[in-house]
């Protein structure tokens, strides 16, 4: 009886070891060997990689005509890249799709078991890039880069996808691309805005706070925001757009990009933290936003709690459905009027795995996807963020009243953009801005002990 | 079990207190090197069950021990590191902060569930011991076999503060209260263990009912006559009675808090701050999300010696009652 008391709880115990790390992957000593940094070399093999029908005369990769199915993993949540494979068969009926749907947070701990696996995407939505590309398991796409002219476009779209030699973004070789380029900023409530006398948007940092305090003076709910542990912390958001009015986005960027050196505890970034220590002092995000979940805080804003929201333009059709023609969106303003306006625009980073069967027809769809007009158009209707592409490409047409004519109309208005801060590492997000944030929100931290333990778990993290 | 062979060289053996010598003889002469039918098709009967438990639970534990001594992020070529995971693993954010977290999560996992548990069950084997003892075992064991991902969502709307608890509060007078639960630095622990008690409730009941239905009527019935109360039948018949039941309960639940990971994960992930986060929920992020397999394995590994060595009084205790 008590050998038999001994194992049930040794099996409780190990059961709960075991399930947690059952699917950690291939034993240490089967995996390949990490690939060295993106050199000549390795771009010259990538060119034998990519393009196996050698032919006199140049010819661009493609599908073929023999039926190929795609292998692909998409974001869950999303339809707007499923509409695209449909509509990609429609017009190149040789290619199938063999889809599989993850969660977002379910795609940073099973992509790098995808790739490195027999059978990997051909297409897959990337949470990340860089440990992938450091591993080998992304597909060094500079040969397609070169062949369809992804070069001539607008450089933003391209380099937040690009790794130079020491594995930093921003410039060298490209590992991914966007399927569309998102862009955050400030969504507002059309008839609350209008009862608290907002006529126009907001030229200056002072001007919006005046507008908050002028909805809490209302009894309204000045701003919605979600900081929930299970969405990630939301006040990221308006943090970030804060430190773009008070300081440069480089050194922002350059933290994001883990360039040597960099800190987020700044004296700008400072006075932006002071400024959204404040608003929550002042009441201005709800009182129980440390519970609220980012699916919560779209769905009460668009009943008409908050009259203002920070968010990105990926959410464009939900709140158009919620509050048709009631919802406007504006860019973060800057501290001075005149400025220039920053905020955090970020590709839907799509990669192709290293060993891909048909990475060239994935290639192709990329291409595709940003160049067809009908793709162009599931695109914007089915998320709302720039298509991306040639500058002179077509912008798709959008149907009156969309907040979505916004959301466009403030692209070409930035002087800077920033990727997000929450994805400097894998987990600082989950470990450094939502812990920290939360506690700024329960009085329990300071802007300054807020700069100080992120920095610390950033550095923590880097020498992992 | 196997019987063990015993090198009896033919000649019977005798008890040491010689009492039933002829018995004990029987019992163990043995043929030697004759494999017993009844003994394969025992084997064969726990074959499946004993691979299952190899590939699922023996080897990952292996692999988890054997990981702990590398740097590697399951992918890349590992890297031996020696102790070196378990030095590092204490830079860990609010490490200790965790496990005092998981310390209290016994309190509402374990020792509320089991303490519940016992009156409830006590409860229905006095007084409601037909159809309505069966329907209230069912109602109070259902959580068990509710898909812990809705229970967390449902119990998210729950506890949100324009959720049900909060109206009914408000309803009562008591608005002043309302607040929310799983986001509040002061009641997100408390607010989890509530879920935790509903989760591991029935458990605790239908293990202690089961236990309390061994126990002879005659028992209880002679403590009736002499006028006892319920009371004093809990005290001095139930839980004196039921040491071994509670012992599993008592064992289980506390794995639950220790280990705890699911709960958490499903009402707060950990949050508000680090108020609900227990050294499961690190073991994932660094796992999973930071894919620093060596010092998610050595955390794991740390766990799995603080959970035995909670255990193994809760063990003792029971065994000696059992004897």
């Amino acid at each position: 009886m008590a050998h038999q008391k001994k194992n049930l709880v040794l099996v409780g115990v190990l059961a709960g070891i075991s399930i947690l790390f059952s699917a950690c992957g291939p034993a240490a000593t089967d995996v390949p060997p990490a690939t060295q940094a993106p050199t000549k070399a390795a771009a010259d093999t990538a060119v034998s990689n990519t393009a196996p029908t050698e032919t006199s005369a140049p010819e661009l990769p493609g599908c073929g005509t023999d039926p190929i199915v795609m292998k692909a993993t998409f974001e869950t949540g999303w339809d707007m890249p499923n509409q695209l494979a449909e509509e990609f068969t429609k017009q190149f009926p040789n290619v199938t799709w063999d889809i599989t749907m993850e969660q977002f947070a379910n795609l940073i701990t099973t992509t790098p078991l995808l790739l490195a696996s027999d059978n990997p995407p051909d297409l897959i939505r990337l949470p990340t890039m860089t440990s992938f590309a450091q591993d080998g398991l992304l597909k060094n796409l500079d040969d397609y880069a070169a062949a369809f002219g992804w070069n001539d476009w607008p450089v933003p779209q391209i380099n937040q996808n690009r790794l130079d030699a020491d594995w930093i973004r921003g410039s060298g070789t490209l590992y991914a691309m966007g399927l569309n380029y998102s862009m955050t900023g400030i969504f507002y409530n059309k008839t609350l805005a209008a009862q608290i006398g907002m006529t126009e948007p907001p030229k200056t940092v002072a001007e919006l706070e005046d507008l908050f305090a002028k909805a809490k003076a209302a009894g309204l709910q000045p701003i919605m925001e979600w900081g929930s542990a299970k969405s990630g912390m939301g006040l990221a958001f308006p943090l970030q757009n804060l430190m773009a009015a008070y300081g440069p986005v480089e050194p922002i960027n350059e933290w994001i990009f883990q360039k040597v050196g960099a800190t987020i505890d700044t004296p700008t970034n400072l006075i932006a933290a002071q400024h959204l220590q404040d608003w929550i002092e002042k009441g201005y995000f709800p009182a129980d936003i440390n519970a609220i979940e980012y699916t919560d805080a779209a769905d009460r804003f668009g009943k008409g709690e908050g009259v203002f929201t920070f968010n990105g333009d990926w959410q464009n059709g939900g709140y158009d459905a919620a509050m048709p023609g009631n919802v406007g969106f504006f860019l973060m303003p800057p501290a001075v009027e005149g400025a220039g306006y920053a905020a955090m625009s970020a590709p839907l980073t799509y990669g192709i795995a290293a060993t891909a069967k048909h990475a060239d027809c994935a290639a192709f769809f990329f291409t595709w996807a940003a160049t067809n007009d009908i793709a162009r158009q599931i695109n914007v209707d089915g998320m709302g963020s720039n298509p991306g592409g040639p500058a002179d490409a077509k912008m798709p047409t959008v149907k009156a009243g969309s907040v979505t004519i916004d959301t466009l109309a403030a692209g070409p208005k930035l002087s800077g953009a920033m990727d997000f801060i929450a994805n400097a590492t894998s987990s600082i997000f989950a470990q450094g801005w939502t812990p920290e944030l939360q506690k700024m929100v329960g009085g329990k931290q300071d802007a300054a002990g807020l700069l100080k333990a992120v920095q610390e778990e950033y550095l923590r993290e880097l020498a992992q | 079990m196997m019987p063990t062979p015993i090198q009896s060289k033919g000649k019977s053996t005798v008890t040491s207190d010689n009492r039933h010598p002829a018995a004990e003889t029987s019992r163990r002469i043995v043929r030697p090197r004759k494999i017993r039918r009844e003994d394969v098709v025992g084997w064969l009967f726990v074959l499946p069950a004993l691979l299952m438990y190899v590939v699922f639970v023996i080897v990952p534990f292996l692999s988890t021990i054997r990981y702990s001594f590398f740097k590697w992020n399951g992918v890349s070529p590992a890297i031996w590191v020696g102790l070196k995971n378990y030095v590092n693993i204490f830079q860990v954010p609010n490490l200790i902060g965790t496990v005092i977290n998981a310390f209290w999560l016994v309190v509402w996992f374990s020792v509320v569930p089991v303490g519940l548990g016992l009156v409830v069950a006590s409860v229905i084997h006095r007084v409601a011991t037909g159809r309505l003892g069966t329907i209230a075992q069912t109602v109070l064991f259902l959580p068990q076999v509710i898909p812990l991902v809705a229970a967390g969502i449902i119990w998210g709307w729950l506890l949100a503060l324009p959720g049900l608890i909060n109206q009914i509060l408000k309803a009562l007078g008591l608005g002043a209260l309302t607040r929310a639960w799983l986001g509040d630095f002061g009641t997100a622990l408390p607010a989890v263990g509530v879920v935790g008690i509903w989760v591991l409730l029935g458990f605790c009941i239908v293990l202690l009912l089961t236990g309390m239905t061994k126990v002879d009527p005659a028992l209880y019935e002679s403590a009736r006559i002499d006028g006892a109360g319920w009371f004093r039948e809990f005290a001095a018949i139930t839980i004196p009675l039921l040491k071994y039941e509670i012992g599993v309960c008592l064992t289980v639940t506390v794995v639950a808090a220790l280990a705890a990971f699911d709960i958490i994960w499903v009402t707060t992930a950990g949050g508000p701050g680090s108020s609900t986060s227990v050294p499961g929920v690190q073991i994932y992020i660094l796992g999973f999300t930071q894919r620093a397999v060596g010092p998610a394995s050595a955390l794991a590994v740390m766990l799995m010696a603080l959970v035995v060595l909670v255990i193994i009084p809760i063990q003792w205790l029971s065994r000696e009652s059992a004897k």
